[in-house]
């Protein structure tokens, strides 16, 4: 209990610790809100709630920190973990959301953590259960005393910025943007329209799973990763979509930047030992909110 | 006549087992634990429909329960996790009986009530809402107890050994699992052919027709829940004498392994049946030994698939497929004379 205070009250006191969590949070948040995106476009266009969500990301960091093993420029690695990850969402879609699309919500949710375990045990059994991170060869800057910035962090964030811009662009003006928001907004029109959704769902599905994988790499350079983190990643994910809503993409960027700053907030304040029930306590929490709203209604959440 | 005679040898079966297979009697018991924890799970998984992913929390947190309670009866719960082990605690048979009893009895009281008040908050939400959410409160339970000094924090706690013949020891736990199932069986197999378990069908079938017409769906889910959590404590209570040492991540609060093994064991024998949780109980833990020591290493990635194929291609289960090919031993009689004379 004392700890907690003395954490809080150097808040207080050195108003510039603030600074330094919260841009620390912005930028871990902007990892979080892209593999959200990602669960929202599965979720939104198929229906399916993807529980290996986490397990695509620590899946992209494994790409790109064995790549950097075998001597490749690291930034490098994020492109491929992009390349690698849609393949392996593709085989995935192909083997098992094919046939979960339409049936009821816990099968989705089954199957996709059925994916998340052999998933996991798999990047167990090939890399061990170490924690990795490839140390990028950059500088760090420093404002102040306290609040420093290192610059792969910041190559971090503006990679996930270019990304985030690159599939938006991509779902607005493309052909096949369009046909993923139109199989979204009523598959059966869609089909009628002549649009294979059967090729538009794998597209989604694989594209969810570049998406993660690339968010993946850069989380390698600018934090640790472990076969078994990918579980509290998919929980962010949903903390995210939840809070945010389907289709709501300011929405789902402002959740992530805000659990971001929330989770580094709590790491300091009760220690890093907490971090993953911060997470966790969190998505109880948006349930609950949402949960109160809907009750106003006399509704549930469905 | 013959449902006697069925009853009576696996009756027979259950209690001469142990006798017969002396090497395997811990296996036999986790046989019986999955039968317990799959059949609680049935009773609002496949009865009530709430899919519940966080089970295991009820499992969890009746481990510990039982563990403070057996301690607490003779010494300070504080001074003995300092020791870690490190100093003389002896427990005499009376201390470590009672501890048993009271333990396991507290243990399923505890969890019934948090039950009652998860759920009262929880059961607002539906359908994927409800496994996400209740996963939750199983993985925060863990992190936080992992945290939580008193009861030994990361490293867990552990339990006097029991004071007789070890061997011995093995079989008393086999007879309280393999008790506990029974007892379980026989008291949801009533509960089924009762109002009560019209009650829970009929939420599951429509939750919100069935609260037009005036059944208090609330107290029905609530009462389910603390049943099924009742039973999982008691059955936690009894595993954590079982293992005398335990931890807070990977054992108790497992999440991934017993948490979801349960869900599977129910989904391969079938959904909403009484007799489903058991088949399919008694085949998980048969594939798992196999796998776990014939594919050494590659166990998990086995048993993630086997998750995957039953849930994607053969989600009605044993039972459901035995439905459908053999209707008349379920007591339903089918016409095929109609189909015999159009074929000719």
């Amino acid at each position: 209990m004392d700890q907690i205070w003395g954490n809080l009250g150097l808040l207080v006191e050195f108003p510039v610790v603030n600074l330094k969590i919260i841009i620390d949070g912005l930028m871990i948040g902007a990892l979080f809100a892209l593999a959200a995106y990602g669960l929202a476009l599965v979720w939104g266009v198929m229906n399916v709630k993807n529980l290996a969500q986490g397990d695509f990301v620590i899946t992209g960091g494994y790409v790109a920190w064995w790549l950097t093993g075998k001597g490749l420029p690291s930034l490098l690695g994020v492109p491929i973990a992009f390349g690698v990850l849609w393949v392996v969402g593709w085989v995935i879609y192909k083997l098992v959301i094919r046939r979960v699309i339409g049936r009821d919500l816990f099968t989705s949710l089954l199957a996709t953590f059925g994916v998340a375990i052999m998933m996991a045990q798999i990047l167990n059994l090939l890399f061990g259960s170490d924690t990795q991170s490839i140390k990028l060869p950059y500088d760090t800057l420093y404002f102040g005393e306290l609040v420093d910035v290192p610059i792969a962090k910041l190559i971090g964030v503006c990679m996930a910025a270019v990304l985030a811009t690159g599939v938006i662009v991509f779902m607005k003006k493309s052909r096949m943007g369009q046909a993923i928001r139109a199989t979204a907004q009523n598959p059966r029109a869609a089909r009628v329209m002549g649009i294979d959704t059967d090729k538009v769902y794998g597209f989604t599905f694989s594209l969810n799973a570049a998406i993660c994988g690339a968010a993946g790499a850069i989380i390698v350079m600018v934090w640790l990763i472990q076969p078994f983190y990918g579980i509290t990643y998919s929980i962010r994910s949903f903390v995210i979509v939840t809070a945010a809503g389907l289709g709501n993409l300011p929405g789902v960027i402002a959740a992530g930047l805000g659990i971001g700053v929330f989770e580094q907030y709590g790491a300091h304040i009760f220690g890093i030992g907490y971090q993953q029930a911060i997470a966790v306590l969190l998505l109880l929490l948006v349930l609950l909110v949402r949960l109160a709203q809907q009750r106003r209604n006399r509704q549930v959440l469905k | 006549m013959n449902k006697t005679l069925l009853y009576a040898v696996l009756l027979i079966v259950t209690v001469v087992a142990p006798f017969m297979f002396p090497t395997f009697g811990t296996q036999l018991a986790t046989l019986w634990l999955m039968v317990v924890v799959a059949l609680t799970w049935d009773l609002t998984g496949g009865q009530m429909g709430y899919n519940s992913l966080g089970n295991i929390f009820f499992y969890g947190t009746g481990m510990y329960v039982a563990a403070v309670v057996t301690i607490s009866l003779v010494y300070s719960v504080s001074d003995y996790t300092n020791a870690a082990g490190g100093g003389t605690f002896q427990f005499t048979w009376a201390q470590y009986l009672t501890g048993l009893a009271l333990g396991s009895i507290a243990a399923g009281l505890f969890c019934a009530a948090c039950a009652v008040i998860i759920g009262y908050i929880t059961f607002g939400l539906r359908g994927p809402y409800f496994a996400i959410g209740t996963l939750g409160v199983a993985i925060a339970a863990g992190e936080l107890v992992s945290n939580w000094d008193w009861v030994g924090g990361g490293q867990g706690i552990a339990l006097p050994v029991y004071p007789g013949d070890l061997d011995q020891g093995k079989t008393v736990f086999y007879f309280l699992f393999a008790g506990l199932g029974v007892g379980l069986f026989i008291f949801l197999k009533w509960l089924y052919g009762t109002r009560f378990g019209l009650a829970l069908n009929a939420i599951r079938d429509d939750e919100d027709k069935a609260d037009g017409m005036g059944l208090h769906t609330m107290r029905y889910k609530l009462t389910a829940w603390a049943i099924a959590a009742f039973f999982v404590g008691i059955a936690g209570a009894i595993s954590a004498f079982q293992l005398i040492h335990f931890e807070p991540l990977e054992t108790a609060y497992q999440t991934i392994n017993l948490g979801i093994f349960m869900v599977v064991c129910v989904l391969l024998g079938g959904k909403g049946t009484l007799w489903g949780p058991v088949v399919g109980a008694i085949m998980f833990h048969v594939f798992k030994e196999v796998t776990w020591n014939y594919f050494l290493g590659w166990q998990w990635v086995a048993l993630g698939a086997l998750i995957v194929i039953t849930v994607v291609y053969f989600q009605d289960g044993i039972m459901g497929w035995l439905m459908r090919v053999r209707p008349e031993w379920f007591g339903v009689s089918v016409d095929r004379s109609g189909k015999a004379e159009a074929a000719e």
